[in-house]
């Protein structure tokens, strides 16, 4: 055991699918790797299976015939829960109602017959590193929606678990509230070095937690990545507009350009290409002169934000353009403008059907 | 109309059904009560006359081992069936509610069909063994009787709880190293309390109460219903019949309200 935390294990998820016994394929066979003491976020619209590959790993499902989950090469696939030590946190908190938040912390380590005053000391460190003081000896019911929230990660790394799993543990808050948590539980996941796997269906948390972030979409993993990679180089068109708002332009590709309907792009090395799909983000959209942009549109709208302005520009793509502009130049609808994009920001993406 | 009158006038119908079936019959057999040769002290007769007494704690003592029991069996009966789905499972939940319609007279007669001179039990035993078990005329008659009686009522009250329950929270008893007795023990059963308490007051009260299985087997079992019955209509021992009938009443009241409030914090906890 070192640390706060005890010892992150390095999972290794091996052709998990999942097939629930009314037919349904929750999950293709999948393949994931998972360094120890890393946060690796599973991202995905409702639906795609982030629960359902939780579960598997948690041991509450079986994958189907031919999956694997091991922990630090060891395999866990046919051990029950109970046994594979590690913490859950749910989206609906699961707190035990008959027992105060001191005993709930150390419901774990009481049943697995850690004497009192050990289980006291490690409860008041919890307590502590969950800035939950004060409320030890309340009943879950008299807690408010944060302080559940707390109680409930409070509890499952209580018991120092090889793998934390978090199912959504944010999304029954208010959105200030889940801000800060968010922070905090950033914070305090670095801090523990603990292995964890979080499931969201919010890209910005995903981004602002996750060490690396695996998208789902419907069953199947869409792409593994870094927060950055993710963002800046999403492999497909549904990456890209999933995660942050996205651009997606057609157009002929030609020695290195992008044609479209108010100009052309320059690309950094694109194969030529009569239909391709391009991917540009918002805030790389550059509002210049008309007279020296390779690509001109027309203003539709501008909607200040205070931080930025979001313009709409048509006549550039085949589809208006978002742009996020700075707060301070100033555009009006019905303004010409040209746009600049570098070469970097414009990301060719596979053609799909 | 104000709206406070609009209520009031809705609440009429059941203030005089209330008055003039429950009340008025009530103070009458308060009245009757008090009215015997014994005076008021006609009312500590269930507890100082020796036979009445002996009466009243076998009637408690049946009263609350069919109780337990039934919460017992219906408790692992409803948890199963309520979490697991297997074929016939509607089959067997129609077959051990089918007892709810059934009055205590049939009831009596089925424990009579099973275990009484003629009975399944005493043939099978006569065969086996060369002796004949007969028991359905004794008081392990009655109580087998009442469990038939209590046990659809308490499952269906169980089963509903169940449902109810976050299967969250044992799962996340599970991720704590629970095993599945803990589980059951630290999170099932205290969340099901409201539901015990609930279903034991109805299992508990209708088996002080209950007339007709007693009367259908009763051939040497004092349980008070009888009691009443014998002081009422062989005796004609009106004043004592009704002081025994408020006695039961208010006794299973009290009996009650206790079990409400020891079970109270845990019920509050659980809730
Ligand atoms: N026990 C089950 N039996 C049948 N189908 C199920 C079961 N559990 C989940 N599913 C289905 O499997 C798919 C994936 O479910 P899952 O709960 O993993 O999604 P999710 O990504 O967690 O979604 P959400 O964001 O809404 O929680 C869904 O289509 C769901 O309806
Ligand atoms: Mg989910």
């Amino acid at each position: 055991m070192s640390g706060i935390a005890g010892h992150g294990a390095a999972v290794h998820i091996e052709n998990c699918g999942k097939t629930f016994p009314d037919g349904t394929q929750a999950l293709a066979p999948a393949s994931l790797d998972i360094v120890s003491g890393e946060t690796l976020v599973l991202l995905g619209p409702s639906g795609c299976g982030k629960t359902t590959m939780l579960r598997i790993i948690a041991g509450l499902e079986t994958p189907d015939a031919g999956g694997r989950v091991l922990f630090d090469k060891t395999d866990m696939t046919a051990v029950p829960i109970e046994q594979r030590h590690v913490g859950m946190v749910f989206q609906s908190y699961a707190l035990f109602p008959n027992m105060t938040v001191a005993e709930n912390i150390g419901y774990g380590l009481k049943i697995r017959g850690v004497d009192k005053a050990a289980r006291a000391a490690r409860v008041a460190e919890m307590v502590a590193l969950t800035n939950i003081g004060g409320l030890e000896n309340r009943r879950i019911d008299q807690l408010s929606g944060g302080q559940r929230q707390r109680v409930a990660l409070a509890r499952a790394v209580a018991v120092r678990p090889r793998v934390l799993l978090l199912d959504e543990p944010l999304t029954a808050l208010d959105a200030s509230l889940r801000d800060r948590l968010r922070s905090e539980l950033n914070s305090l996941l670095r801090s523990l070095g603990i292995t964890a796997i979080y499931v969201t269906h919010d890209q910005a948390e995903a981004m602002e937690l996750g060490d690396r972030i695996v998208v789902m979409r419907k069953g199947a993993i869409a792409q593994i990545g870094t927060p950055r990679e993710i963002y800046f180089a999403p492999q497909n068109r549904f990456v890209a507009e999933f995660v942050g708002a996205a651009n997606i332009v057609e157009g002929p590709v030609a020695s290195g350009r992008l044609t479209l309907p108010g100009g052309w792009l320059a690309l950094n090395d694109a194969a030529d290409n009569a239909a391709a799909v391009a991917m540009i983000r918002p805030e790389t959209i550059g509002i210049v002169a008309e007279a020296d942009a390779f690509l001109r549109g027309t203003v539709e709208s501008v909607a200040f934000i205070g931080d930025r302005q979001r313009l709409v520009v048509t006549g550039a793509a085949n589809k208006p353009l978002t742009v996020d502009a700075p707060n301070t130049i100033n555009v009006r609808a019905g303004e010409r403008v040209g746009l600049s994009v570098t070469p970097q920001a414009v990301r060719v993406l596979p053609k799909e059907d | 109309m104000s709206h406070r009158n609009f209520i009031w006038i809705c609440l009429l119908p059941l203030v005089v059904v209330t008055a003039a079936f429950f009340l008025l019959p009530m103070a009458q057999l308060l009245a009757v009560g008090a009215g015997g040769s014994r005076g008021v002290s006609a009312y500590l007769a269930i507890i100082t006359e020796p036979r009445y007494r002996a009466t009243l704690i076998n009637t408690v003592v049946l009263a609350a081992a069919t109780t337990v029991a039934t919460l017992v069996i219906a408790t692992i009966a409803g948890l199963f069936l309520q979490r697991h789905r297997f074929p016939g499972r509607a089959v067997l939940i129609a077959m051990l509610t089918f007892p709810l319609a059934f009055p205590g007279v049939v009831v009596g007669f089925l424990i009579i069909l099973l275990a009484g001179r003629q009975g399944l039990i005493g043939a099978i035993t006569a065969a086996v063994t060369g002796e004949k078990v007969v028991f359905a005329y004794s008081i392990f008659g009655l109580f087998l009787g009442y469990l038939y009686f209590s046990i659809p009522r308490v499952i269906l009250t169980v089963m509903a709880a169940v449902q109810k329950l976050d299967i969250g929270l044992e799962e996340a008893a599970r991720s704590l190293g629970a095993s599945p007795w803990a589980v059951q023990r630290d999170v099932v059963l205290p969340a099901l309390g409201p539901a015990f308490v609930a279903s034991g007051a109805i299992a508990f009260a209708t088996a002080m109460g209950a007339f007709g299985t007693a009367f259908t087997l009763a051939t040497n079992i004092d349980v008070l219903p009888m009691l009443i019955y014998t002081e009422f209509t062989l005796a004609a021992n009106f004043a004592i019949s009704a002081a025994l009938s408020i006695g039961l009443g208010v006794i299973a009241w009290a009996i009650l309200a206790l079990a409400r409030s020891m079970s109270g914090g845990a019920v509050a906890a659980a809730g």
